[in-house]
C-alpha cells in the first residue's frame, strides 16, 4: 500500500486521565453533605424540643435521614481507593488497567454527586419547614390540626371523587360522539361538523371556572325544568363536561386520523359500511393510542373538580377552606392538596400496566 | 358475457391524469395479470373496480350491471369483489380468526359459530390454524399476507383482485403466498392482479396486460405477451425486467 493518506496513526488507545483529583473533590462532597445533614436533624430536633413536639415517628425519619446521608462517605471514599490504584497501575505502564480503574473511579464520583445533590435538596425543604421560627411547618403542615381535620375533609373529598367520576364517563362518550360529528364525511355532513367545530373551539376556549359558575348558577336561575332541581354536583359535572367533552373530543379526533387510510381501505374493501368501519376498525385502535393523554386529561378534569366551591357545592376543597377560616390555618388544605395528588398517582401507574400488557399481547417479541 | 367489463375507464387525481379511457374484458374463471412500469395506474384500477376509488369517466359493470356513478350499494359490491393489498392491512387489534371472521359477522350476518368454523376450514388449507388466536404483529409477513387473502375469501367473492401482494414480502416468503393464489386459479376463481412476479403472471394468467399511458396497450396470452410482444414499449419494458434478473 502507498504511503501516506492510507497509512494514519492509531489514535484511540489514550493514555487515561489521573482521577484522584475527582475523587478527593468527591470525597470533600460526601463529607461536608454529612455534615450539613447531621447540622440539619440536629437543629430540627431541637425546634421540636422547643415547640414540644413529639412525635415518634418524625423523629425517627429524622435520625433515619442522617444515617442514610452518612452512607454517602462510602462511595467516596471508594472512588479514592480506585483512584489510587489507577494512579499506580498508570505509573507502572499497565494503560488498560489504568483505563478501568479509572473508569470506576469516576463512576464513583458521580454516584457522590448525584447522591449528595439529593440530599442537599431534601435538607433544603427542611430547613424551608422550620424557616422564619417554624412559620413554614405551622402554617402548611400543623399535623395535629391536619390529624383532627381529616376526616371531614375525606368526607367532603367523595364530592369530588363522585363528580369527576360520573364527569369522565360523560366525557368519554360525548367527546367520542363530538369527535364523530366533527368527522362527518361529504357535503351533507358539513354544518353538523361546523357545529361539532363551533362547539369544540368555545369550550375550549371558555376556563372551566367560568363554565361552572354559569352552570350552576345560570340553569337554576332559568328555571330549566329538570336542571333546576338537579343538585349542585350534578351541575358541576354538567358543566366539566361540556369543558372536558370539547378537549377529549379532540384527543379522539387526533386519534381517529393516526389511524392509517389503509386500515379504512381494507375494513370498507370488506363490505363494512362507514359506521361499522369507524366502531371495528378504527375507534378500537384510536381508542388504545390516546389512552395517555386521555388520561392527562382526565386528572385535570379531577383537579378541576375543586373548582365547583365557586358555586357553593360542599367539596374537599370547600369543607377545607371553612376549617382553615376558623383555625387560621391553612394546613387542613394541604390535606386536599394531598389527597388529590394520592388519588391521581395510582391511575398512571395503572395506565402504564395497562398499555405495556396490551403491547405484549398483540406485539412481536413479547 | 365478461364477468368484470372497463369501457373507456378515465381518472385523475387532481391535474394528474392516471387512467384515461381504459378498456378491459375479465371473463369467469380467468386470470388476468397487468404489468407495467410502477406509476402506469395497475392499483389504481383494482381499487376502482371494488369502489375505493371513484371514476370520472367511462364505466364499470360487474355481470352486466353497471357498478360506478351515483346510486350503487358499494358496500353491497364490495361483498362480491375481493381485494388484497400490497401492506396486507390486517388489523392489528384483532386475532387471526377476528380478522377474518369480521365481516362476515357484520356484513353477512352470519352466527359468530358458523363464521369462525368456516374460518378455521379456510386457515387449515393454507395451514395457520394453529395461529388463529395470534395477532398479526407476531406473524411473518408471508404468513400475514395469507391471511389477509383468507380474509377476502372468507367473503366468497365472485372475483378477487390482488395488487401486488408480494411486493413487500422477503424473497423467501413469496413462494408460500404464490402457492395460495394458484391453487385458487386451478379452482377457478376469477381473479385480476397486479404483478411484478413476471415468472409467476406467465405461469398462472389466461391473459396478461401490459399497462402504459393510462391504456391497455397490449394484450394477449403470456406466451404472446413474454414471447413475441409486438408493441416496442412492452418489448422495452420486458428488456428491463430481464436485466434486472426478474424474468
Amino acid at each position: 500500500m502507498e504511503e501516506g493518506a492510507r497509512n494514519r496513526q492509531w489514535r484511540a488507545p489514550s493514555i487515561p486521565e489521573d482521577p484522584s483529583r475527582l475523587a478527593w473533590g468527591a470525597c470533600f462532597v460526601g463529607a461536608a453533605t454529612v455534615a450539613a445533614s447531621w447540622w440539619v436533624v440536629d437543629h430540627l430536633r431541637g425546634v421540636m424540643a422547643v415547640y414540644d413536639v413529639q412525635i415518634a415517628s418524625v423523629d425517627i425519619g429524622l435520625l433515619l435521614f442522617g444515617v442514610v446521608t452518612s452512607v454517602l462517605l462510602w462511595p467516596s471514599v471508594k472512588a479514592v481507593q480506585i483512584a489510587g490504584r489507577a494512579r499506580a497501575a498508570a505509573v507502572a505502564g499497565d494503560v488498560v488497567a489504568a483505563r478501568v480503574q479509572g473508569a470506576a473511579a469516576r463512576s464513583w464520583c458521580l454516584y457522590t454527586f448525584g447522591y449528595a445533590f439529593a440530599a442537599v435538596l431534601c435538607l433544603a425543604i427542611g430547613l424551608f419547614i422550620v424557616a422564619n421560627d417554624v412559620s413554614v411547618g405551622r402554617t402548611f403542615f400543623n399535623l395535629p390540626l391536619m390529624r383532627d381535620t381529616f376526616r371531614p375533609i375525606l368526607k367532603a373529598f367523595w364530592t369530588n371523587v363522585y363528580i369527576c367520576v360520573i364527569a369522565e364517563v360523560l366525557v368519554l362518550v360525548w367527546g367520542l360522539a363530538v369527535a364523530i360529528a366533527r368527522l362527518l364525511p361529504g357535503r351533507p355532513g358539513q354544518p353538523i361538523r361546523m357545529i361539532a367545530t363551533l362547539y369544540t373551539d368555545a369550550f375550549r376556549g371558555l376556563p372551566a371556572i367560568i363554565s361552572i359558575f354559569l352552570v350552576g348558577f345560570g340553569l337554576p336561575l332559568a328555571g330549566i325544568p329538570i336542571a333546576k332541581d338537579l343538585p349542585l354536583p350534578m351541575l358541576a359535572v354538567i358543566a366539566l363536561t361540556l369543558t372536558y367533552g370539547a378537549y377529549v373530543a379532540e384527543v379522539y379526533r387526533a386519534g381517529i386520523q393516526s389511524i392509517h387510510w389503509s386500515q379504512t381501505a381494507a375494513a370498507r374493501s370488506l363490505g363494512l359500511s362507514y359506521m361499522q368501519t369507524m366502531r371495528f376498525v378504527v375507534v378500537p385502535q384510536a381508542v388504545r393510542r390516546i389512552i395517555p393523554p386521555l388520561l392527562n386529561d382526565f386528572i385535570g378534569l379531577q383537579k378541576d373538580t375543586a373548582l365547583v366551591n365557586v358555586i357553593g357545592a360542599m367539596d374537599a376543597f370547600n369543607q377545607s377552606k371553612i376549617i382553615e377560616a376558623n383555625h387560621f390555618n391553612l394546613s387542613p388544605v394541604t390535606t386536599v392538596g394531598i389527597l388529590f395528588v394520592i388519588f391521581t398517582v395510582p391511575q398512571t401507574r395503572f395506565v402504564d400496566r395497562l398499555l405495556e400488557r396490551e403491547q405484549r399481547r398483540t406485539q412481536a417479541g413479547g | 358475457m365478461p364477468l368484470v367489463e372497463m369501457i373507456d375507464v378515465g381518472k385523475q387525481f387532481g391535474a394528474h391524469t392516471v387512467l384515461k379511457g381504459l378498456n378491459l374484458n375479465v371473463d369467469e374463471h380467468q386470470v388476468v395479470c397487468l404489468i407495467g412500469p410502477s406509476g402506469c395506474g395497475k392499483s389504481t384500477l383494482l381499487r376502482c373496480i371494488n369502489g375505493l376509488e371513484a371514476i370520472q369517466a367511462g364505466e364499470i359493470r360487474l355481470h352486466g350491471d353497471r357498478v360506478t356513478g351515483p346510486g350503487v350499494d358499494l358496500n353491497r359490491l364490495r361483498r362480491d369483489v375481493g381485494i388484497v393489498f400490497q401492506s396486507f392491512n390486517l388489523f392489528p387489534h384483532m386475532s387471526v380468526i377476528e380478522n377474518v371472521t369480521l365481516a362476515p359477522i357484520r356484513v353477512l350476518r352470519m352466527d359468530r359459530r358458523e363464521a369462525e368454523e368456516k374460518a378455521m376450514t379456510l386457515l387449515k388449507r393454507i395451514g395457520l390454524e394453529q395461529k388463529a388466536r395470534e395477532y398479526p404483529d407476531r406473524l411473518s409477513g408471508g404468513q400475514q399476507q395469507r391471511v389477509a387473502i383468507t380474509r377476502a375469501l372468507a367473503m366468497e367473492p365472485m372475483v378477487l383482485l390482488l395488487d401486488e401482494i408480494t411486493s413487500a414480502l422477503d424473497p423467501e416468503l413469496v413462494s408460500e403466498v404464490l402457492n395460495i393464489v394458484r391453487d385458487l386459479a386451478k379452482e377457478g376463481m376469477t381473479m385480476l392482479l397486479a404483478t411484478h412476479e413476471m415468472g409467476f403472471a406467465r405461469e398462472v394468467a389466461s391473459k396478461v396486460c401490459f399497462l402504459y399511458g393510462g391504456i391497455v396497450h397490449e394484450e394477449g396470452p403470456p406466451e404472446k405477451i413474454f414471447g413475441a410482444p409486438s408493441e416496442e414499449r412492452t418489448r422495452a419494458f420486458l428488456k428491463r425486467i430481464i436485466e434486472a434478473g426478474r424474468l
